[in-house]
């Protein structure tokens, strides 16, 4: 068995991201550092000897080293890119590199932010014919944001510039410059040819007055950047669990990975998520001791991981987080600051509910405000109301219920986390925690004596929301009009949240935008839920066009409080009928966000109730009545 | 400033836990998922890493094998033989109804014996269990379409690989959530390479198949490549007999497809001292990836291979 050895203490795995595009000569310089470290396979190498691109001036034979870095078929096909290719290389010291390379065309942001996210290093190339750009700030800008400590800026294409080091120099101080601004720990400046290769990964002959390392000679220098804390010795113990582990005799454990810290048996640790105490009883890993038995650690280091077995039994569920005690604990919080990256097509929208997901844990989140907008290039602050895909601004988030989250600057893994599309589940953004801004301590929730069910028996009848969604004009007041009649003469407490009532107080500020329309029906929603609480039966009658919209809305509700019911009438009658003249404007082109004309509605999948809205009324209002006295 | 040299076994344990950390989640994170075994190197370290996750429970979910009929016999005994030593959950997928139709190697082409063998029969497996996650030893070495491989590999209805909606990675944080119909293969040796692989069998004392040691085999000669003649359903063409050579394999699969190489390396340490010295990808052995090179390996992406 190998002696473990501490992975803190070596760093193993040099995490490296390339910045630069296809015009900088990123792919030759990432073609031939692989190629020269022996990274590359001699049938790749073979390939890159016979294939030529059109233009090539590369005699055949020899290594068109930027084909080693070729994208793919699909890509090609469909003029797109996949934003990160992976690579490995080994360095002479015996660390391993895994290059995470972004191709430079579109989408750059977005594509910069996933490579950077793991990147220890970056090789940031600028071309030194052409100078420093707005490129290279907005490389530098992004790496920063993105917790990169190491730069290392690649100054290309000097042989174009006669290998002159005034050149060199002018470009390396104001790249310097750059990076003052911003929270960089380490620049690197390194004059280098990728065609001919110099000082590559051999010194160059051609610029004797160079002193510094090659690029291999850096990389190979390279050691992590401590934080603050990690110099001190005070990191803090970050531990998300992942899987609980039951074995047999009584065996329960807490499986994840170290992401922060260390951990050693007899610790007291808290759950982040309870606040509840306890100490490390074991950390137990699978290897066998030669008598055959399991083999506990003494201590587990950052990167490894293990399974944590606890003095006592408390309430521990994947996605809690371990942390150490006093300085070291997290307290739970419901509102961030977060600088956003957008990453999806579709733009941010306000009020809607988003899976945010952190390691294991996940939470329904809102964006409740965008402060500003962030020029990558300037740095400056621009007064924004949503972002779109490759913006990155800083934004506020509440989480539906309190969560431990880190700042970024402590911890990439707790204090990073993903927004995913609850409907489609593609990943709309990634949010780095700049500071939480209500710890949710200090908004506590206070129990009345007097509550629902109190109430609830002094009305005499159960409480309800029933949501009606449909076009407009489908005849959703028409119907909850004359069912609230009805309720109302049997003695049931009822009120009406109608779409174009609301809009003339509490929403008034609200269009017609989908980001807009998800704060209506999130402010809707939690008024209903208010009235519903007091005993009364909500009928709510709302457009309320989009699936993610209205499963938030449910979802505030425990099942059988709260019954969807879609008012299916077809768009032609709809528009026939165009009780507000609505059609007709959106027709003339006077309303790009009509329902229906401008926007899509999306038909529920599965509601609790359909109501034909071109029927028999009385019908119609029979059949809802029935649904929500339960009968 | 002083360079520090990194010994081996710290990359391994990098990588290592990093397998360990994804195991993790897709046991927890899908309904059911499954673990693909191959019975190869890759397939061995996985279970292996799939032990480490769970420890001192056993692993949570089956495992499946794509048993094509032509895989080398010896290969089906150690698949055997490892299910009862580790009490596995074996489920076996096979494409009954192009066996009965009688395809093989020889009778199709191999681009179409592996469309019907293995991705039809992969997809058809997965389906009928309805697991939602599928593990695999896919690496991004491999080959150079791999690259741009995630490690939590999305698949739309019908197991498409659509490489607009592969999901960035950020962090340790995974993204496993899945819309209607939508399914994940998971690669939790991504970044491993060829020789991690071979360093942590022996490190770990990993058991694999005797096939990746030399000794004499029964082979002939076809088109340059040394294939095994494993049993009779081998057509033999005029004037071919086999004949025995100290033989090894890179990379194990169909025995009429897999290509062997001439080698003296009975042991792990000359094993891993040939693979060391070598700087040919483990594909070049493997004549399924013969017809197209590298394009025809995202080809079969996207119909659902792995």
């Amino acid at each position: 068995m190998a002696t473990k050895l501490s992975a803190a203490q070596l760093t193993p795995v040099l995490h490296l991201v390339t910045c630069g595009s296809v015009d900088d000569g990123k792919s030759t310089l990432i073609g031939r550092l692989l190629a020269e470290t022996g990274s590359v396979p001699l049938d790749t190498l073979d390939y890159a000897r016979r294939t030529r691109r059109g233009g090539s001036t590369i005699p055949v034979g020899e290594i068109d080293y930027s084909l080693l870095t070729d994208g793919l078929e699909a890509e090609r096909e469909q003029g797109i890119t996949i934003d990160v290719a992976y690579r490995h290389m080994n360095l002479p010291n015996g660390r391993r590199v895994l290059v995470a390379d972004s191709p430079g065309h579109e989408q750059y942001t977005r594509n910069m932010a996933v490579a950077a996210s793991n990147g220890d290093v970056a090789i940031l190339m600028v071309d030194a014919a052409r100078g420093v750009r707005a490129q290279t700030h907005r490389h530098l800008t992004i790496c920063a944001l993105m917790g990169v400590k190491t730069i290392i800026v690649a100054v290309n294409k000097m042989d174009l510039v006669g290998f002159e080091q005034t050149v060199y120099e002018e470009i390396s101080g104001a790249v310097r410059v750059a990076a003052a601004r911003l929270d960089v720990a380490e620049v690197i400046t390194i004059p280098v040819s990728a065609f001919s290769g110099d000082n590559i990964t051999v010194e160059s002959a051609n610029m004797p007055w160079c002193h510094g390392p090659t690029l291999l000679g850096a990389l190979e220098e390279w050691e992590p950047v401590p934080t603050e804390a990690a110099a001190n010795g005070t990191e803090p113990f970050r531990f998300p669990v992942q899987f609980i582990v039951r074995a047999e005799g009584n065996f329960r454990g807490y499986a994840g990975t170290v992401v922060s810290g260390s951990i050693a048996r007899g610790d007291s640790i808290v759950i982040a998520d309870s606040g509840r105490p306890a100490i490390v009883d074991r950390i137990v890993t699978y290897d066998l001791h030669t008598d055959g038995h399991i083999k506990d650690l003494d201590r587990a280091e950052w990167g490894q991981a293990v399974t944590i077995t606890l003095d006592r039994e408390v309430d521990v569920t994947r996605g809690d987080v371990i942390t150490g005690t006093a300085g070291d604990s997290l307290e739970p919080a419901d509102r961030f600051a977060v600088d956003m990256v957008w990453l999806g097509e579709e733009p941010l929208a306000h009020g809607r509910s988003y899976l945010l997901i952190s390691g294991s844990r996940s939470v329904p989140a809102t964006v409740t405000n965008v402060r500003h907008k962030i020029d990558v290039v300037t740095g400056n602050h621009d007064a924004a109301r949503i972002l779109e895909m490759n913006d990155i601004g800083r934004v506020e988030v509440a989480t539906d219920k309190p969560v431990p989250l880190d700042t970024y600057a402590v911890c990439r893994d707790t204090g990073g986390f993903l927004l995913v599309d609850r409907v489609s589940a593609d990943t709309v953004a990634a949010g780095m925690v700049a500071h939480p801004m209500r710890r949710s301590a200090n908004v506590k929730y206070h129990d009345y004596a007097v509550d629902h069910d109190a109430r609830k028996l002094l009305m005499g009848h159960d409480a309800k929301v029933v949501w009606l969604t449909g076009l407009s004009g489908a005849g959703k007041s028409t119907i909850a009009d004359a069912a609230v009649r009805k309720l109302h003469s049997l003695g049931v407490h009822t009120y009406v949240l109608d779409g174009d009532n609301v809009r003339h107080g509490l929403n008034k500020d609200l269009g017609f935008t989908p980001e807009d329309r998800a704060e209506n029906v999130r402010r809707v929603a939690e008024v209903a839920k208010l009235m519903r609480d007091a005993g009364v039966v909500v009928l709510v009658a709302l457009v309320s066009p989009f699936t993610s919209d209205r499963r938030a809305a449910k979802e505030l509700f425990n099942p059988g409080d709260f019954l969807e019911v879609f008012v299916d009438t077809p768009l032609a009658i709809a528009q026939e009928r165009d009780p507000k003249g609505l059609y007709a404007k959106a027709a003339a082109g006077n309303l790009p966000n009509m329902t229906g004309v401008g926007q899509e509605y999306e038909v529920p999948t599965q509601p609790d109730l359909v109501l034909a809205g071109n029927g028999d009324l009385d019908v119609a209002v029979d059949e809802l009545v029935k649904a929500i006295l339960g009968e | 400033m002083t360079t520090s040299t990194v010994p081996y076994d710290a990359v391994l344990d990098e990588l290592e836990a990093e397998a360990i950390h994804i195991y993790r989640e897709t046991a927890a994170a899908f309904k059911n998922p499954v673990l693909l075994y191959s019975i190869g190197k890759d397939s061995s370290v996985l279970l292996h890493l799939a032990q480490k996750a769970f420890a001192p429970a056993t692993i949570p979910f089956p495992v499946m094998h794509i048993d094509t009929t032509w895989k080398f016999r010896e290969m089906i005994e150690f698949r055997d033989r490892r299910a009862a030593e580790l009490n596995l959950d074996l489920r076996i997928a096979q494409n009954l109804s192009a066996i009965s139709e009688g395809v093989t190697p020889f009778s199709h082409g191999t681009h179409e014996y592996t469309r019907l063998m293995k991705t039809v029969a992969l997809r058809e497996g997965l389906d009928r269990y309805g697991f939602d996650a599928a593990v695999g030893g896919a690496r991004r070495d491999e080959e150079r379409s791999r690259a741009k491989e995630r490690i939590f590999s999305l698949r739309e209805p019908g197991h498409q690989w659509d490489p607009r909606k592969q999901r960035p990675e950020f962090w340790r944080t995974a993204n496993t959530q899945l819309a209607p119909g939508q399914s994940m293969r998971v690669f939790p040796l991504s970044n491993w390479t060829e020789l991690d692989v071979w360093k942590y069998i022996e490190r770990e004392s990993i058991p694999i198949p005797e096939l990746y040691f030399s000794k004499p085999r029964p082979v002939v000669e076809r088109d340059g490549t040394l294939i095994m003649v494993d049993d009779e359903r081998f057509p033999l063409r005029d004037g071919e007999t086999p004949e025995m050579r100290m033989v090894r394999f890179r990379t194990l699969g169909c025995y009429p497809l897999t290509g062997a190489v001439e080698s003296s390396a009975d042991n792990m340490t000359d094993l891993i001292r040939e693979m060391s010295g070598s700087k040919y990808s483990e594909r070049s052995g493997r004549l399924i990836d013969g017809e197209g090179g590298s394009e025809s390996m995202e080809g079969k992406k996207k119909e659902g291979y792995f």
